[in-house]
């Protein structure tokens, strides 16, 4: 009996290079074809190196599989070198023809196009001249070419799978042979997933022997599983948790700048793909002006502070500063400032007079009165909601909240059925999916189809996106992509609200070294790269896990507890037979 | 369906109960119980289906949210789901599955849905089974102490506690614990990451895992079991035959056990079982707070998609043990008191 008992506490105290993450998010697949979740997509990014990757510096494009890359002077063709002597986990070479597979297969098959899909859109072909070369051809210029966010398999265990959706594609036996930093080696669906240091990885082994992501339903539990040493990194806090693990011995914090924007959706009269309108947005909000007026209005620096407790940035563009090579910052004279006088003014001259109850009315007599819907399951909605009522009711707008689930959020804003709604976008280092998402092309081809839901469509915005998407000198395409952003600021179809910090705490009795990225003021985990954890060190000597008695010796106790009970009610029910004998 | 059986301790309702079943043969019984419990089970497959569409939100758009999607992957997506057929198709084709035991396949996970319920069910039943059972006896050893010793301290007490837990959200409860306890028990899951190989360790982890879910669940669920016990016997207590029974000058513990416990245990029997299909599916905040990878767990993240077809399976097999409970209640009842036999 007291080895077994001994047995898990050994585990627990002996393993210093063992990095516990706490998971909050589900994986829904480990398969890198398939696999969506941010917490999938994040194991993946340890598993398998990709082309180019953006850097833990500053998130500029850097080398992985490909040592250099160049386009033809037209931009329509790119060759890749791919590193020379890289090696796959099971000893057999990385070549160029395991990227022209992958891509390949996400442009032929529909179910593997699932996940990265998006990526090879603008794909002509993709070939493997000779081992270390990689060419792709390309319909259009496109600026993001170092920006694939696709992870390269080996073809060698892939070109096997027929189905891509095959259950037996998230099993270790397939998902374990990698390239990256760590490679997967147990996989328990909504427990955990193991990952340990891969010995040939090319930029050197991790000092992190061992990752594990553990699965957390619930974030309070994760927060004290982090105090008590169960697990020694965990994200996604609220600001209340990141106030109580500031001042927690052993316990280190980290407030990064996110990759994530808040937003209030102005509907600007939504329509679809063929220009007809759909929905049932407020007809005034058509009006730059109304639009123009509600910016005016509303006060980001209280939001900031009182709503998200000081963990956030003020606005400016779509790109949030922390890629502040594409970030847009407004200019004093164009400005946005919280100035209700003058929200006053650009209503009176739209044709908003003040009508009955201090609610203006329209030329057409209708009502100034907006519906503002919002997530009910945020704090966020449900506090920020509160403010931008009363601001704008200061300039004779009325507003009916409208706090609702997160699925209907979706399904009102993606179908135009809202007038003013609180929404917000993760965004990557390459600006051309956020950007992308406010042309005209991206208008819904019906209704609820949309996969921008700011129904924004404007010709000087689309000339400058596509020049800024044709761009391959970098300076220059920031200039556009800024351009850009200055436009659809001018237009407000949507006012960016703030930008989230991203909340995230360890135990730096234990870890050190995490690498940010940006490496000044980034997020360590979820980032679009694998440093953070890649390049962790475990403390010398570092902290046992766990407060109080190890998990062997409460075994221990427990089942000895029981075995007493046991014998107790035993011998009790035995007298009491004997006495009932007796009678 | 059978609540009527929990409230039938007084003399009339079992009157009524034995009229209204006096004629019917034992098999008669039977089929007609399984025949209801089948019907009901069939009307929860359609209203499941039908309640589940009329969730907002569109399952294809909530999936590929926040990351790089074409309207071809979408409609690509759409039709793999086939959540772009009409409605009646839909259904004709999952009722059609059902009937070849195929629950459909999750459009979050693409697995089949059967065999994630299989995965999640046994956690669930270790869980739920493991609380009921104390519950059980906790309960029912304290409300016979609680009834014999009627307004004495300990019956206030007793009752003020088991009333208090029972009316405390399942949610607080286990997060008070989780915090109370100092991580003495793991905050998560239900086996360490380096749990030892072989069945005796395994089996020794897992416990240590179940104790504070267990302890939650037990908390909130013994008080029900306390109280109807408490005043089944004391109604018993006020019955001649106990009069009788002391006058042949039989000790007082003896007469509580012999006599007064039996008769006054029936009621309680057939709430546990009623209460064991309910408890199934109020597992859902117990699992979430502790991320018991069981079928509540899976609940919650079938409604975050919503993944319908997640959603439906969970709500057949909750919805189904509830049926299946209820008819074991029902044929026990019959087996346990020769009043309701008795034709």
């Amino acid at each position: 009996m007291p080895v077994a008992f001994a047995q898990p506490a050994q585990a627990q105290s002996d393993n210093s290079g063992v990095l516990r993450v706490a998971l909050v998010q589900e994986i829904d697949h480990l398969n890198p074809f398939t696999a969506s979740f941010a917490s999938s997509t994040m194991v993946g990014r340890f598993a398998w190196e990709f082309l180019t990757l953006p850097s833990a510096e500053d998130a500029t494009p850097t080398g992985g599989i490909a040592e250099s890359w160049e386009p033809s002077p037209d931009g329509l063709t790119w060759t890749f070198k791919i590193r020379p002597g890289m090696k796959w986990s099971d000893d057999q070479p990385i070549t160029a023809a395991d990227a022209a597979f992958t891509f390949n297969r996400i442009m032929d098959d529909e179910k593997a196009a699932e996940a990265n899909g998006s990526y090879v859109e603008n794909f002509e072909s993709v070939t493997a001249p000779d081992e270390s070369t990689l060419v792709i051809k390309i319909k259009e210029r496109q600026a993001s070419m170092t920006a694939l966010d696709v992870p390269i398999v080996p073809e060698h265990i892939w070109s096997g799978i027929e189905d891509m959706a095959d259950p037996r594609t998230d099993s270790v036996e397939v998902v374990g042979v990698g390239s990256g930093p760590f490679l997967i080696t147990e996989y328990r669906p909504n427990e955990l997933v193991r990952l340990k240091a891969n010995p040939g990885y090319w930029r050197g082994k991790s000092k992190v022997e061992e990752l594990q992501f553990l699965k957390f339903d619930n974030s309070e539990a994760a927060v004290n599983a982090l105090r008590n040493g169960e697990v020694d990194f965990v994200n996604r806090l609220t600001q209340a948790q990141f106030d109580t693990l500031k001042n927690t011995d052993d316990v280190e914090t980290n407030q990064a700048n996110g990759r994530r924007y808040r937003e209030l959706l102005m509907n600007p009269g939504a329509q679809n793909i063929e220009r007809q309108p759909i929905g049932d947005g407020h007809p005034a909000l058509r009006d730059v002006r109304v639009r123009k007026a509600i910016a005016k209005a509303i006060d980001p620096q209280v939001l900031v502070d009182r709503v998200l407790g000081g963990y956030g940035e003020l606005p400016g563009g779509l790109v949030p500063p922390i890629y502040d090579n594409f970030h847009y910052t407004p200019a004093d004279d164009v400005k946005y400032t919280f100035d209700p006088d003058a929200a006053k003014r650009e209503l009176d001259a739209a044709g908003y007079r003040e009508g009955p109850g201090g609610i203006r009315v329209g030329p057409d007599g209708r009502k100034l009165e907006f519906r503002l819907t919002a997530r009910s399951s945020e704090d966020y909605g449900q506090r920020a909601t509160d403010y931008i009522a009363g601001w704008l009711k200061d300039v004779g707008i009325g507003v009916k909240k409208n706090l609702v689930s997160d699925n209907e959020v979706d399904e009102t804003t993606s179908s135009g059925h809202y007038d003013l709604a609180l929404s917000g976008w993760g965004t990557n280092p390459d600006p051309d999916y956020i950007l992308a998402k406010q042309t005209c092309a991206s208008l819904p081809a019906s209704s609820g189809s949309s996969s921008s839901n700011a129904f924004f469509c404007d010709e000087e915005y689309d000339r400058l996106y596509a020049q800024q998407a044709a761009e391959t000198d970098e300076a220059k395409r920031g200039e556009y992509a800024r351009q850009a952003q200055a436009r659809y600021y001018d237009q407000v179809p949507s006012l960016v609200l703030d930008y989230d910090n991203a909340l995230e705490a360890y135990r730096s009795d234990r870890f050190t070294n995490f690498q940010r990225q940006p490496v000044e003021d980034g997020q360590i985990m979820e980032q679009t790269g694998y440093w953070g954890f890649y390049n962790a060190e475990p403390v010398a000597g570092g902290g046992d896990s766990g407060g109080g008695l190890s998990a062997g010796a409460w075994v221990g106790i427990g089942a000895g507890a029981l075995v007493i009970v046991a014998g107790a009610a035993t011998v009790l029910l035995r007298r009491r037979a004997s006495t009932e004998d007796r009678e | 369906m059978t609540t009527s059986t929990t409230s039938t301790t007084g003399t009339n309702a079992v009157a009524d109960l034995d009229e209204r079943r006096s004629g019917t043969s034992t098999p008669r019984f039977l089929l007609g119980k399984i025949g209801g419990a089948l019907a009901s089970l069939v009307l929860v497959v359609v209203l499941g289906f039908l309640l589940f569409r009329m969730i907002p939100g569109d399952p294809v758009a909530t999936m590929t949210r926040d990351r790089p999607t074409s309207p071809q992957q979408l409609a690509d997506l759409r039709e793999r789901l086939g959540v772009d057929k009409p409605l009646w198709q839909q259904f004709v084709d999952y009722f059609g599955g059902l009937l070849r035991g195929d629950l459909g396949e999750s459009y979050s996970f693409s697995r089949p849905v059967a065999t994630m319920i299989g995965e999640r069910l046994w956690p669930t039943i270790l869980l739920v089974g493991t609380a009921t059972v104390l519950a059980v006896i906790l309960g029912l050893w304290l409300g016979v102490r609680a009834a014999w010793r009627r307004n004495s301290a300990f019956d206030r007490v007793q009752t003020g506690i088991a009333l208090t837990l029972w009316s405390v959200p399942q949610f607080w409860l286990g997060l008070i614990l989780l915090i109370a306890t100092q991580g003495l028990f793991p905050s998560r899951g239900m086996r360490s990451a380096d749990a030892p190989e072989h069945f005796f360790g395994q089996a020794l982890d897992i416990a240590w895992h179940l104790t504070l879910p267990c302890l939650t669940l037990l908390a909130v669920i013994y008080a029900q079991y306390m109280l109807v016990m408490r005043s089944s016997l004391l109604e018993e207590m006020g019955a001649e035959y106990l009069t009788t029974a002391r006058a042949k000058g039989l000790r007082d513990d003896l007469v509580r056990r012999r006599h007064a416990v039996p008769n006054a245990l029936l009621p309680t029997v057939t709430l546990v079982f009623l209460q064991f299909g309910m408890v199934v599916s109020g597992t859902v905040t117990v699992e979430a707070v502790f991320s018991w990878p069981g079928l509540g767990q899976l609940t919650y993240q079938a409604l975050r998609g919503p993944d319908l077809p997640l959603l439906q399976g969970v709500f057949i097999v909750l919805a189904g043990s509830v049926i299946v409970m209820n008819l074991l209640a029902e044929v026990l009842y019959r087996v346990l008191d020769p009043r309701v036999r008795a034709t």
